[in-house]
């Protein structure tokens, strides 16, 4: 792994305002970083704030306040023409559900080709026709299937337009927000050997937004947990699967169901008890270099105790 | 039909009309649902798990039509002795008064869409209640409706009734569909895909429901999924669909620590393992067969590595294993070379034979 760190993230908060009285914290004071070369994964239930911070990552949404800077340029606050166009060229996007993402009046060739259309890096039309076959072809798919359109695809071969319409920019950094979960569990794999593969070929980095924390464990490198808001956990794949030490982690794990039905019925899971934790007044410690955790002294030697009474039923 | 059986589908094809063509989407398949269990039905999109509920629940769209076989289902009317009915024989208007919602509940995925958005949840359950006479009045519906949502697990009923669908999570909601399938006391629940749209710890609360509800009420259930990984925790029985046909059906261990179908071997191993980070997944190659034009033999050779070339010629009839447990594949014929299961999944099953012994 490349110590060259990518993106860092400081502080980082996004507000909704609802009306005069009620604000939702989606995504509160979070910091972390991503390395080079790496992969990055960010899980929790719907509504930890995990699809928010991907979107506000790539501002689809402003930040309410913090700092990010990619590939040593800021790129949290108000950003200038140029920024702007060595953003939207480095950092892409791909999405939950590949048939919302995709225009279903446009073919498949105009389709990939419109980041380079908007961004007029396009050149002339053979150019653009060459650009689109080879992205194409990378990820699995074929000449012939230029001229169709997203209806005509199954699920899993959407889902490869959308990694494609990503690549095509040639970009450095791609956020991945729940690209395998709208997938049968057969086309999933596919998908994921498909991303690291161009991982491999193109030296990308990945930001994962998961809550399959089988599939993450197996391609990520480092893992960060949110909840309401805030990272709770955050280490390596081995500090948070071996090791995990805050209660949501370890609710979160006894959740992954194995293939294995003797070792299923007697297994014993966890539930997290609400409001057991108040993350505000909690600080973030270093367990390790690389394992970090959201608590207060007393949770803090609490856990290290492993007395999760009050936390976990 | 034997004692213990409350449903059997016996050879059933179904087919949709397209245009010109004919989709044969369900071919000849045969299964049995014990009373009191749970059976799995596996398979990819496409494999034709959902249609063959929608067919016992007699929900099949007017393009589509019963070829032969039938669906022999255990049914009592108050007062009158069990009796055997060939649901494939009977018309809309009693599937709807004596068997959808009273005797055969279903539980859809989305739960979003399976709620009225502009009825209150305890309206919602009420409704099948009053609808098949379950109860003599508005009141005792309510009360029993309050009851319902406690056992589903929905904290301050009494205040809950009076809510929207868009007022609760993604896991209320799911709670709240299969109170209203709970709400006539049916035999047999149906759970299509319940957990799919919902992430892995409402997902497990889900399931842990599900279990505890079949151990209080005795309802047997049919749940179709398309990921092995999920059911491992609630099926007693497996049955793997692929292509319109069980390829194979089991005891859940039997499916789980011995599977023989190649298609079974392909979805075990696609799961991703969570010792160790292997380089590759095993994924199935391909996509599943076109249906307009089924192939002749068995339909999972072209995505299968393990083919003979018999599969393309013939299609295998069901080999017998043990009591439980059957698989069409003609690797199993006696006279077959002998091959062995991927070795991603081999290694992971020895590791759970090798804990089993331990114990």
């Amino acid at each position: 792994m490349s110590a060259n760190v990518l993106l860092e993230v400081k502080n980082l908060s996004q507000f909704f305002r609802i009306d005069r009285h009620t604000t939702i914290r989606a995504v509160d004071d979070v910091s972390f970083h991503i390395n080079e070369g790496e992969t990055f994964s960010v899980v929790g239930e719907s509504g930890s704030g995990k699809s928010t911070l991907g979107r506000t990552l790539i501002r689809i949404y402003d930040a309410h306040s913090g700092s990010v800077t990619f590939m040593g340029r800021e790129i949290g606050g108000k950003l200038s023409s140029d920024s702007r166009k060595f953003l939207r060229k480095n950092m892409q996007m791909i999405f939950q559900d590949p048939m919302a993402s995709l225009n279903p009046r446009k073919k498949v060739l105009d389709a990939v080709a419109f980041g380079l259309d908007i961004n007029h890096l396009s050149g002339d039309k053979n150019e653009r026709l060459d650009k689109v076959v080879k992205v194409l072809k990378s990820v699995g798919l074929s000449e012939d299937h230029l001229t169709r359109y997203p209806h005509q695809f199954s699920g899993g071969q959407r889902q490869r337009i959308g990694v494609a319409r990503a690549l095509i920019m040639e970009p450095r950094f791609i956020i991945c927000d729940e690209i395998i979960s709208a997938l049968d569990v057969s086309i999933q794999a596919q998908v994921i050997n498909l991303m690291r593969r161009l991982q491999k070929e193109h030296g990308l980095t990945y930001m994962f937004i998961a809550h399959d924390l089988s599939m993450v464990r197996y391609l990520s490198d480092r893992v960060a947990v949110m909840h309401l808001g805030h990272i709770v956990e955050m280490g390596t794949v081995e500090d948070i699967y071996e090791h995990p030490l805050h209660p949501y982690t370890k609710s979160l794990l006894s959740a992954i169901p194995h293939p294995d039905p003797d070792a299923e019925k007697d297994r014993k899971r966890f539930v997290y008890i609400k409001g057991g934790v108040d993350y505000n007044i909690g600080t973030i410690r270093q367990l390790s270099d690389t394992h970090s955790i959201l608590a207060t002294d007393e949770e803090f030697s609490r856990w290290q105790q492993n007395d999760y009474s009050l936390f976990l039923k | 039909m034997k004692e213990n059986r409350i449903l059997e589908v016996n050879h059933l094809d179904l087919s949709f009309r397209l245009g010109n063509e004919v989709n044969h989407v369900i071919r000849d398949i045969s299964f049995h649902l014990n009373q009191g269990e749970t059976l799995a039905i596996v398979g990819e999109s496409g494999s034709g798990k959902s249609v063959t509920t929608k067919a016992i629940l007699g929900m099949i769209d007017d393009n589509g039509f019963l070829g032969k076989g039938e669906i022999l289902f255990r049914t009592s009317r108050t007062g009158k002795e069990d009796e055997i009915v060939d649901l494939t024989k009977k018309d809309k208007k009693y599937m709807q008064k004596y068997v959808r919602g009273s005797k055969i509940a279903i539980i859809f995925q989305d739960p979003m869409t399976s709620l009225d958005p502009t009825m209150t949840i305890g309206k919602q359950i009420m409704e099948s209640m009053l609808e098949h006479k379950k109860v003599a009045s508005k009141k005792e519906a309510m009360a029993k409706t309050i009851q319902l949502l406690d056992l589903v697990g929905i904290e301050q009923p009494e205040k809950r009734v009076r809510q929207y669908p868009h007022q609760l999570s993604g896991g209320m909601r799911q709670r709240v569909v299969i109170a209203i399938a709970l709400a006539c006391e049916p035999d047999v629940l149906i759970a299509d895909e319940p957990t799919t749209a919902l992430d892995v710890t409402i997902q497990s609360q889900i399931l842990e429901l599900i279990k505890d509800l079949q151990k209080k009420t005795g309802v047997s259930i049919i749940f179709i999924t398309h990921d092995l990984g999920v059911v491992a925790n609630v099926a007693d029985r497996v049955a793997v669909m692929y292509a319109g046909k069980i390829v194979e059906e089991g005891l859940a261990s039997e499916i789980y620590y011995d599977p023989r179908h190649p298609y079974t071997w392909g979805l075990l191993s696609s799961i991703p393992s969570l010792d160790g980070q292997d380089e590759e997944i095993y994924s199935i190659p391909g996509t599943p067969p076109n249906l307009i034009d089924p192939p002749k033999g068995d339909a999972f050779a072209y995505r299968s590595e393990y083919a003979l070339e018999i599969d393309f010629e013939e299609q295998p009839p069901m080999f017998q294993i043990s009591d439980t447990h059957f698989a069409a594949s003609w690797l199993l014929h006696p006279s077959a070379p002998k091959v062995d299961m991927p070795l991603v999944l081999a290694k992971r099953i020895a590791a759970f034979n090798e804990r089993r012994s331990q114990e």
